[in-house]
């Protein structure tokens, strides 16, 4: 590892991450030795399932649990150190400053509450403004998700909407407290092709106006590559590869080579789809630092 | 579509392996009542690959399920090889109509091993052989012997996939219902799943209709499509022309305009079509 980079205009550094669970036989290493950092720019971080993105994302929020151990050698948010933060100050963080879209909004909205009182419980939670303000901000929200009739939507419960429909309303309460950074965990993969396109435009949206850092997980690579800025490329724990996203279709790396192959294409028709040749020099080799510029 | 002389007697033409005239299907009643596939036509050869694309509640999964017999409560015609199929079906029908459903962790009984599995179809159709049988398809389906004994929870999500086609396969069908096979599956897994189709369907001559809400998949796999929107099949085309982009819907263009990833003012574009 090089001497400590410099973090010019970056929300967000990580520095030699790892994150293992311990079990009663072993000890899993779900990630190991990640470098990145994330400015005011749309980050992507792309991987099959095991490769360690969703928890890489959770292990920023300080959400990974015993048996899971989180260390490094910096952690750091907006010159904050996050990594030994108490969990008083993590808390002040998590949604005020960095807030979380999950993928599925059924499992993540309280079905037992209206939504739009669920938006309004979140800025008054971290904005400690009245009721009748949460509200007020409540419905600006809903409207700057495109939510066509804010105030009937403010009264229904979660089974009253659509997948689209509660994608927008998690966006609207984790854009209520007006974050720094957004970490969204394949928060369109639940959704119909055309409803994601409506909820990405949205959040690119949210995100370029209010000059925000977004890091997106996803297992998608077409979606990575035509909506972030930037792009990194995890396997076993590991980032083999990271680049501009438009440059993806020119990776280097045989695993991000395979995974692009094995995409069938509406424009390239094959016979047959390419294969991933798994080798064994991709989990031990080296991985890649992911700084910005 | 040809709705007229297909009796499958007089005509001197094989008739379609499956053809749906007018297929509709509804669920529950008054104000509960949904009207899930309207009037739904289309007809598929032998040995062709026949996509269903559409999105979540287009009722492309309800068409899968009437002609699989899952569902009863159908109206309208539907022939396989010219016969009529009625709503009931008798055991011997559903043998040369087997499904694969989307959901590989769901699909197979927790507590089977890979084996009772297979052996399940052979018993409820009082038929022999299971031994060989279950040897010969688990090859065919690029699993060893020694998966004969794990359970699902023992698979990855490919392999469970791998499972669930080795069962539709120990019956000899002649027609395979694929709903959304790889959507649960990793990109690289997909790739292998959808390569194992095509060479079963070479080899056995299957017929296919496969259900996806992807494009992409469904232009790699079949030879012909139809969109489905609210029910209604909205157009129906060649690859070739899905390709040459040679259709007419709105709605069919905003699937393939999404399916070739993000674009800020085509995602702005896009209306709901009713």
């Amino acid at each position: 590892m090089p001497e400590t980079p410099e973090t010019n205009g970056a929300l967000l550094t990580v520095e030699d991450l790892w994150v293992r669970f311990h079990t009663r036989t072993r000890i899993v290493e779900a990630v190991r030795g990640i470098s990145f950092s994330v400015g005011r720019e749309k980050v992507g971080i792309v991987g099959e399932s095991g490769s360690g993105k969703t928890v890489t994302g959770r292990s920023i929020l300080g959400l990974v649990r015993p048996p899971g151990v989180v260390t490094a050698k910096r952690m750091e948010f907006d010159g904050q150190d996050i990594l030994n933060a108490p969990e008083k100050t993590m808390r002040a963080i998590r949604g005020d400053r960095i807030s979380m879209v999950m993928q599925d909004p059924k499992f993540s909205l309280n079905p037992v509450m209206k939504v739009g009182d669920q938006i309004a419980e979140a800025y008054r939670v971290h904005s400690g403004g009245s009721a009748r303000d949460a509200k007020r901000r409540a419905l600006e929200m809903l409207e700057a998700v495109k939510i066509r009739d804010p105030e009937r939507v403010y009264g229904t419960y979660p089974h009253e909407v659509s997948g689209g429909m509660g994608q927008r309303i998690m966006i609207a309460m984790m854009m209520s407290p007006d974050p720094d950074m957004i970490i969204a965990d394949e928060p369109t993969s639940a959704l119909d092709v055309t409803v994601q396109m409506q909820v990405l435009s949205i959040l690119d949206d949210l995100v370029t106006e209010r000059g925000l850092g977004l890091i997106f997980i996803s297992h998608d690579l077409n979606l990575v590559s035509s909506f972030c800025d930037r792009v990194i490329i995890m396997y076993s724990g590991q980032i083999v590869e990271t680049c501009r996203a438009r440059d993806l279709n020119s990776a280097t790396h045989p695993y991000t080579r395979g995974l692009l192959a094995s995409l069938p294409r509406v424009d390239e028709p094959v016979n047959e789809l390419a294969v991933l040749d798994r080798q064994a020099s991709w989990e031990t080799g080296e991985g890649v630092d992911a700084f910005h510029e | 579509m040809n709705d007229s002389g297909m009796d499958g007697l007089a005509s001197s033409e094989a008739p379609p392996r499956i053809e749906a005239r007018r297929l509709n299907v509804v669920f529950g009643e008054a104000e509960d009542r949904v009207h899930a596939v309207r009037d739904a036509s289309f007809s598929v050869q032998a040995g062709e690959t026949f996509g269903l694309v559409g999105e979540s509640g287009s009722g492309k999964s309800t068409v899968l399920r009437a002609i699989a017999g899952l569902n009863r409560d159908w109206s309208g015609h539907l022939l396989i090889d010219g016969v009529e199929q009625k709503a009931e079906r008798s055991l011997g029908s559903f043998k040369d109509v087997q499904m694969v459903f989307q959901d590989p962790f769901g699909s197979l009984h927790p507590r089977h091993t890979v084996d009772r599995v297979l052996a399940e179809p052979i018993a409820i159709h009082k038929l022999s052989g299971a031994e060989a049988r279950i040897l010969s398809i688990l090859r065919d389906v690029g699993l060893g012997p020694e998966f004969r004994f794990r359970y699902p929870h023992q698979l990855s999500g490919g392999q469970r996939q791998r499972v669930a086609i080795a069962r539709t396969l120990m019956l000899d069908p002649r027609i395979l219902l694929l709903d959304e096979p790889t959507s649960a599956l990793d990109v690289s897994v997909q790739a292998e799943i959808l390569n194992l189709l095509k060479r079963l369907k070479k080899e056995h001559g299957f017929t296919f209709i496969l259900v996806s809400h992807d494009l992409s998949v469904i232009a790699h796999m079949c030879d012909r499509l139809a969109v489905m929107n609210a029910g209604r099949i909205v157009e129906e085309m060649s690859i070739g022309q899905l390709r040459a982009q040679r259709f007419d819907h709105p709605y069919t263009r905003q699937l393939l305009s999404a399916s070739l990833g993000y674009d800020r003012e085509i995602a702005r574009g896009l209306v709901t079509f009713d």
